[in-house]
């Protein structure tokens, strides 16, 4: 077996008695105190994540942002210095190559954020496309080491290290700015549901930041939250997962990610597929699901009507907010109608779910 | 710690003799390392269970877990405690968490399973 990679923070991980698991060739911790209760801390207080296993691609060049609009199918021509883009990629057939945020620092240059267990695959893809673009390309991901402080008390707690307004820092703008003296780039972004902040910064520099985010937030209830909860807190805000909601045999219009697909701007990779299948509809629709019979839908399960396959279960879990267990299910559209039922198969047995509003969760 | 009166398998799960009735339930380790448990899915009375397969699943957030009968014979009573608070497996594996008893049609499957002793042993082993 190859030997798993290890983020700047793991000793930090490992002080905290974190269980640590292989994500993607990384070895991450799934849990700290227990995945209930820091999904809770996201939910009421806020949470610290190492995300530092994330990908990050830099695109510069005369054509970065022609070159850009070719490879995503959101509109990159929208975006301005210090705004990021939430963007599918796809493959000249729809299906999905990764979904990643776009940092626009001039039309020049943009740092592409990926995931973890992708970005060899898409540094290469990327690689793959630049024929005659003026543009290089490079794989930064080793550089930087990312953190996510998320929560409703994200703001005040990063606000006592850093001199940066962040009540002027919007949902999907960056900036850079010192937090504790460290040159950090700071992302109002996030991927629980809450509002909150990704914090990138050199590798070297993790640890300190680290410890004093968990300082700092300590009297705010802050806690460090592992890859468990992160998947809990994701799949009710209905944030896709790639390999889970998304993949190669997965278009983005299927995965109810339309409003990222921009048809009417300039051609890139998969538009024919797609505008066909917008015109003609998709075959397969991302419902909501609650269980009606006792049993957790888990991925890859099947689900049935009437004895026949219909599709299967992307994400299903107990929905620590709800206190129910739910799912994400992709199946036939035509069956795809809210209220009606369907089968989920837990090891042979036929139980029933309904569908329901995917958005389990929104942040009030 | 493993209560010294009990024997363990290797899937962490306990046997507790009384009688011919025997108890069932997973070991303090099992909790731990599934983490919170969130489902329990368990035979009904009158059921019959057989000794080295499964009789039911525990699940916690992330992960979906057999659980296998140590001895063979009929389920005589259900933790239905169990099925509404399965955090009870989390906070009191050997206590108001245990799952099923069950009547033992022949004890002598429990002679090949672990001591407390051994079973630590074993944990010690397998983490190592």
């Amino acid at each position: 077996m190859a030997e798993l990679k290890r983020t700047p923070l793991y000793e930090e991980h490992k002080a905290a008695k974190a269980k640590l698991i292989d994500f993607g060739g990384w070895e991450m911790p799934v849990q700290y105190s227990g995945v209930i209760e820091e999904h809770q801390a996201v939910r009421k207080n806020a949470g610290l994540f190492d995300v530092s296993h994330m990908g990050e691609i830099d695109v510069q060049g005369k054509d970065a942002l022609s070159f850009v609009q070719r490879i995503i199918t959101n509109d990159a021509s929208k975006l301005e210095d210090g705004k990021i883009l939430y963007s599918p990629m796809c493959y000249p057939d729809g299906g999905i190559v990764d979904d990643l945020l776009v940092y626009q620092h001039t039309p020049e240059h943009f740092l592409l954020v990926v995931n973890a267990s992708n970005t060899a695959k898409d540094f290469s893809w990327i690689l793959e496309q630049v024929d005659n673009f003026q543009v290089t390309v490079e794989n930064i991901s080793d550089q930087y080491a990312q953190l996510a402080l998320q929560g409703p008390q994200a703001e005040k707690i990063l606000q006592g290290l850093t001199n940066v307004d962040l009540s002027a820092l919007k949902y999907y703008t960056f900036c850079y700015g010192e937090v504790d003296d460290i040159r950090c780039l700071i992302s109002r972004t996030g991927y629980t549901g809450e509002d909150g902040f990704e914090i990138y910064a050199s590798s070297q520099s993790a640890r300190q930041l680290w410890r004093r985010i968990l300082e700092v937030g300590s009297a705010k209830g802050i806690q460090p939250i592992g890859l468990g909860a992160r998947d809990t807190l994701r799949f009710e805000a209905r944030l896709p997962l790639y390999g889970n909601e998304l993949g190669e045999n997965i278009t983005p219009l299927e995965a109810g990610l339309g409003i990222f697909v921009k048809l009417d701007k300039s051609d890139f990779i998969g538009r024919d597929v797609l505008l066909k299948q917008k015109e003609q509809g998709v075959p397969r629709k991302l419902v909501g699901l609650e269980m009606i019979g006792r049993g957790i839908a888990r991925s890859h399960y099947p689900l049935q009507k009437n004895g026949e396959e219909i599709g299967f279960v992307t994400s299903g879990s107990y929905s620590p907010t709800l206190d129910k267990n739910i799912a994400l299910g992709l199946i036939r559209t035509d069956l795809a109608v809210l209220g009606e039922t369907v089968d989920v198969v837990i090891r042979g047995k036929a139980v029933q779910a309904k569908i329901i509003p995917s958005l389990f969760y929104k942040r009030s | 710690m493993n209560p010294v009166e009990l024997k363990y398998n290797k899937e962490h799960e306990y046997a507790k003799t009384e009688g011919n009735i025997v108890t069932f339930g997973i070991t303090d380790h099992a909790q731990e390392s599934l983490g919170d448990v969130v489902f329990v899915e368990l035979p009904e009375v009158g059921d019959r269970v057989t000794a080295g397969e499964s009789y039911g699943t525990v699940e916690s957030v992330k992960a979906v877990s057999d659980i296998t009968a140590s001895v063979s014979g009929k389920v005589v009573e259900v933790n239905t405690l169990v099925i509404d608070s399965p955090e009870l497996l989390n906070s009191d594996p050997y206590g108001d968490g245990w799952l099923i008893k069950v009547e033992a049609e022949n004890l002598s499957p429990l002679d090949t399973l672990m001591t407390a002793a051994e079973y630590e042993e074993f944990v010690a082993e397998e983490e190592h």
